[in-house]
């Protein structure tokens, strides 16, 4: 009895490796793509060990400085020129001092000069040696600096995104008002999605409507068309858009043309959030009418004829019966457009003007430009969060089970 | 109830239908259906039967003539207009709402009041036996339990007609049984008017007080089941109502009600219920159990010989496959009653029918 | 288990690695990687440096676009799969990827003599000569305007680009900080040698922003460098800043009525760089020395109007190789244009470009 128990577990068990190892070349290839880099971002967005591995004396010995009474004790400026000598050997120094340059602005060049000037001196003190080479030496935020970014763990960049900083003291408080930035990105990242949501809401159901009540011949030719912007390139299709929308674009010349508007009055529809917003709804509304209408498509036309033989005038028809019924594909919709249009940067960044850039267009900088890799992980963590937030709303409101992604 | 007056209730005047514009779906319908009655349309597909259905309740028009509802002609009113209850064929209950919502809904919709309202749904759901399924989803009932409700959501205004296409399709044998029973059931209880849509003709038999059987888009022959079992006027309608022997013949010689007819070297006596004179191709119907094999000569008017093909038991009834009349596809079944004659397959034997079990109809193309 | 796996799990790593980085570790390269901005430039290069490179050497060149930025090189370095050898590189960008250990150092003298013989660390201008890599070419950053769109009084000076009054109509400047707040501080009066140390006071930044502010309202914020000529043959803005090759190459090759106001123009400098530890390094720094050789620059220059790095190079500039017109007069560092230059403080910028952007974003999205 009990030997046959064994047994059966471990068939059981062998059928369970079995089944693994035919998920798991598709485990490994989420893992590699998806996963670890989702995962090293995240990391990088509390986790910097750069200036703490390159100055680790220094940050010992700063420890003991409360940094309220004036400058640290010339120990802790041996160190600092021993590890500042050691980095630029290494060229690490660079790396470093980008670090402590984005807390206090100047010190990149300042610290590169320090350590040039240095690689000469083998004697102390070093305080007045370095108090001489640059000014910086003798200013306690220098200090703050360095100290602040020894931290291996920080929530520096979190605070950041949140136009939030922590002051030497310890408390946190808003930045200044001329640094306040993301909030303000984020809040319209939110409402620019929204709006596009609801665009592509409005201009996708009655096209989705219109498929999935067509004949199969039909209904083909019309999906393809709206798969048709899939097929060009979408700087083709947003470089088209800025040709009609323009000043001086197709559209503006047929209102002149018609009278509506005259020559000076011609309608700015680019270059700001109008054009960002209509681009980015024509854009993004493929995901939209693919969802809506794969659940569509299984709503039996039958239950309209039921509703109007059962008394239902049209629009109570459509109120009652279909629209619930279709509700699965507009959440599904609304969220694979909202998610996509909070992440999306192209489209802004050509066409947004100076009021149409959205969040992503400032993580894409950080990634690409300021090589602020950790603030720009910490961005799209702070974006990651409030997609989940959503989406446990959405499950909450409508139930993930019943999404309907076709 | 009884006191409702036995007038037409609805009435189809020359109806005629079309999608394309070229070929009639239904052709110059002309029928008229008394209120409380059960009429079905029976017919294989593309028949039209569906289509007229549609043009009754409203979500088709005809192309040519009127339909009236009560002597009022409705081709203009709206399907939400006509007040005419509807089972669909695959039931379209509204998933998304609780078997008490879909009974609420076309009672919500007329402004009845919740109070009215509980109390009416109550009373349909008690009428098709679902007490205590109110708050269920039609996705947790059964085939049969949504086809129940279907049928409540259509009853529960209280119209005086209900319409229903085809409503038992999806259910399987013994299910659709208990439901005709179901629904004759109902229909004599609230005594309203249901025109019927199916292409079984047993389903047609069990419910129906009058059978429309449609072939083409043109109406073969309207009768209550005997009648179109006994009395087929149609060649297709004998084929289709039961089973029949069809047999192709030539007329010889005409007497009064009997013609004689030639039919593969046999000249047999038929009821002539189609119009026909000496020389004119007919089809002659006789069904199988009215054919007695080897019984006493002399008994019936007609009598050929016959040699048996096959032999099938089928519990109740033996049937006989035999060559007779020049065909080797005439079949006869005989009641499993005590005392047949023993038959073996190659026996030669000589089989018989009255006249008026034989009737002459129209010619048939195939 | 446990250990074993974790052996594994790195060598498929390296693997798949491998097989999408492409051309990883072959041992005997005979192509290499050049990274540079596409569009009127990358064809230059590509005529004027690639063809006779691979003609002379039989190394192949494939060649990427890329926007500038650290970002790609970091991800290469960091990982250690090099596929980018050679790079077209902002000063800025040079400045820092030296720094953070992200490119080879190269001796000057290693390179090439000039077309006189001086040897290379010498023929190079002090712009050119850094610890990695070698300087290419000046560019600039200027503004421009359609003559069409304005009548009358043109303008010439940088203040006049910030003159609503004088010349009415939209402005189109690059969204980034840089170029634009010395452009303000130029305009609003400061003198040339005193734009940085001004920027560097709090003061003297929010003077500069101010400058910005009074003409916010008329800005179309461009990103890429082939949009100032687009949007001034279209019309969407009166003038520009853009880059002085592209307004070249509009004004040459497509005959617009484009004029450069060298007035405050910003002269920068670009730099050829080889990515760190690069296996294709020897390769690499062939190609370095060809790219950078006065012929080379000259050949480019011919093409487009930036003026060659190497005080020997600058000599055999002549004429546009199509359109045969005289380079001088368009190219940025020559005499006459570079008597109002400024020129870039890459310094000043490493130091201040983190504070300056999320100022400059602040200061849009308000």
């Amino acid at each position: 009895m009990a030997g046959s128990l064994r047994v059966s577990a471990r068939l059981h068990r062998r059928a369970q490796l079995r089944a693994f190892g035919l998920v798991a070349p598709l485990l490994i290839f989420v893992g590699l793509t998806f996963v670890t880099p989702l995962a090293t971002m995240l990391v990088r967005s509390v986790y910097d060990p750069v200036v703490a591995d390159a100055l680790p004396e220094t940050q010992m010995l700063l420890k003991d400085w409360d940094g309220e009474e004036g400058l640290p004790s010339e120990a802790v400026y041996a160190a600092v020129a021993k590890e500042l000598k050691r980095a630029g050997a290494e060229r690490t120094l660079g790396q470093v001092a980008s670090r402590i340059n984005r807390v206090q602005g100047g010190l990149r060049s300042a610290l590169a000069r320090t350590e040039r000037a240095l690689r000469d001196v083998e004697q102390g003190p070093w305080r007045e040696t370095m108090g001489a080479i640059d000014p910086i030496w003798a200013d306690p935020a220098t200090w703050h600096a360095i100290q602040a970014t020894g931290e291996r763990f920080t929530s520096r960049h979190y605070l950041n995104a949140l136009d939030l900083q922590r002051l030497p003291s310890g408390a946190v408080v808003a930045q200044p008002q001329e640094r306040r930035i993301y909030l303000r990105l984020f809040w319209r990242t939110i409402i620019v999605s929204s709006i596009i949501t609801l665009l592509c809401l409005a201009l996708g159901y009655p096209i989705a409507l219109l498929i999935a009540r067509s004949p199969p011949h039909r209904a083909n030719l019309l999906l393809i068309l709206v798969l048709v912007p899939f097929w060009t390139s979408l700087l083709v299709r947003t470089t088209a858009w800025i040709v009609l929308l323009q000043t001086q674009g197709v559209l503006n010349d047929l209102l002149v043309v018609l009278g509506l508007i005259n020559d000076d009055g011609r309608l700015a529809m680019v270059y700001n959030m109008t054009g960002t917003i209509v681009a980015m709804t024509h854009v993004l509304l493929p995901f939209m009418v693919l969802p809506l209408y794969s659940v569509m498509r299984g709503i039996p036309s039958v239950h309209m004829k039921a509703a109007a033989s059962l008394g239902a005038k049209p629009l109570q028809a459509f109120l009652r019966v279909y629209w619930p019924q279709s509700l699965p594909g507009v959440g599904a919709g609304a969220l694979l457009v909202f998610i996509l249009a909070i992440g999306y940067y192209i489209t802004p960044a050509l066409v947004g003007g100076s009021d149409g850039q959205l969040i992503s267009n400032m993580i894409a900088y950080h990634m690409q430009t300021s090589l602020n890799w950790g603030l720009a992980a910490a961005l799209g963590g702070v974006l990651l969060v409030g997609v989940l937030v959503l989406y446990a709303v959405y499950d909450r409101l409508v139930g993930v089970e019943r999404m309907g992604l076709g | 109830m009884g006191n409702r007056a036995r007038t037409a209730h609805v009435e189809f005047r020359g109806i005629s239908k079309s999608y394309d514009g070229r070929t009639l779906v239904v052709k110059n319908l002309d029928l008229s259906i008394r209120t409380g009655e059960f009429v079905t349309f029976l017919g294989p597909s593309g028949s039209g039967k569906t289509t007229i259905l549609m043009m009754l309740a409203g979500f088709q028009s005809p192309t040519a003539g009127e339909i009236l509802l009560d002597g009022r002609p409705i081709q203009d009113l709206p399907a939400r207009k006509r007040g005419i209850g509807m089972v669909f064929q695959n039931y379209a209950l509204f998933p998304h709402m609780t078997v008490g919502a879909n009974l609420a809904f076309p009672l919500e919709v007329r402004n009845v009041g919740a109070e009215e309202r509980t109390e009416l749904v109550d009373r349909v759901l008690r009428l098709v036996r679902l007490e205590g399924f109110a708050d269920r989803r039609p996705s947790q009932l059964s085939g049969g339990q949504q086809q129940r409700v279907a049928i409540a959501r259509a009853l529960v205004f209280e119209p005086e007609l209900v319409l229903m296409d085809e409503p038992l399709g999806a259910l399987d044998r013994s299910l659709r049984d208990e439901m005709q029973y179901e629904i004759r059931r109902i229909h004599r209880t609230l005594d309203v008017t249901v025109v019927y849509v199916t292409h079984d003709q047993q389903e047609a038999m069990v419910m129906s007080d009058r059978i429309a059987v449609l072939r083409e888009g043109i109406v073969e022959q309207i009768a209550v089941p005997e009648g179109l079992y006994e009395e087929p006027e149609r060649a297709f309608v004998a084929r289709f109502i039961g089973e029949s022997n069809l047999l192709k013949g030539r007329v010889t010689a005409v007497l009064d009600e009997v013609c004689e007819v030639e039919t593969g070297g046999e000249k047999v006596h038929a009821l002539k219920v189609v119009a026909c004179e000496t020389g004119d191709p007919v089809t002659l119907s006789i069904r199988p159990e009215r054919v007695a094999i080897n019984s006493v000569p002399g008994r019936y008017k007609n009598e050929v010989s016959a040699t048996v093909e096959d032999l099938t038991f089928l519990g109740d009834q033996l049937r006989v496959r035999l060559t007779a009349c020049g065909r080797s596809d005439f079949i006869v079944t005989i009641p499993n009653i005590v005392g047949h004659s023993p038959l073996l397959r190659g026996d030669s034997v000589r089989i018989g029918w009255t006249a008026l079990d034989c009737r002459a109809l129209n010619h048939e193309r195939s | 288990m446990s250990h074993r796996v974790k052996s594994v799990i790195p060598a498929i790593l390296v693997a798949l690695c491998a097989a999408a980085c492409g051309s990883g570790g072959s041992d005997k390269p005979r192509s290499i990687t050049t990274v540079s901005w596409g569009g009127s430039f990358g064809r230059a290069v590509n005529e004027a440096v690639n063809i006779p490179f691979t003609e002379a050497t039989g190394i192949g060149i494939g060649v990427e676009d890329y926007n500038g930025g650290l970002a790609q090189i970091r991800a290469q370095v960091d990982i250690g799969v090099i596929h980018w050898d050679v790079v077209d590189l902002e000063i800025t960008d040079a400045v820092r990827g030296c720094d953070e250990g992200l490119l080879e150092r190269i001796d000057l003298n290693a390179l090439p003599p000039g077309a006189d013989g001086t040897p290379a660390a010498e023929d190079f201008v002090v712009d050119g000569r850094y610890a990695c890599g070698a300087g290419s070419l000046y560019w600039s950053t200027v503004y421009a305007y359609n003559d069409d769109n304005i009548p009358g009084a043109k303008p010439t000076t940088m203040a006049d680009f910030f003159d609503l009054e004088a010349f009415p109509g939209r402005r189109g400047m690059r969204r980034v900080p840089q170029a634009n707040l010395e452009f303000a501080l130029i305009a609003d009066g400061v003198p040339l040698d005193q734009v940085y140390s001004t920027l560097d006071t709090p003061e003297g930044l929010d003077r500069a922003f101010a400058k910005l502010e009074s003409i916010k309202d008329e800005v179309i914020w461009w990103e890429a460098g082939a949009q100032p000529p687009q949007l001034l043959a279209d019309g969407e803005v009166v003038m520009t800043t853009a880059y002085n090759g592209r307004i070249f190459n509009a004004q040459v090759l497509e005959d617009q009525p484009f004029v450069i106001v060298w007035d405050g123009q910003l002269l920068d400098v670009g730099q050829v760089a080889i990515v760190a530890g690069t296996p294709r390094l020897k390769e690499a720094l062939e190609y370095l020395a060809f790219a950078t050789s006065a012929e080379s620059l000259a050949r480019i220059a011919r093409r487009i109007s930036y003026s060659p790095m190497r005080k020997s190079g600058m000599a055999l500039v002549t004429t546009h190789v199509v359109a045969g017109v005289d380079m001088e007069p368009h190219m940025p560092a020559s005499p006459a244009n570079v008597a109002r230059a400024l020129r870039f403080d890459w310094a000043w910028w490493v130091d201040h470009q983190d504070e300056m952007n999320e100022r400059f974003s602040a200061w849009l999205a308000r």
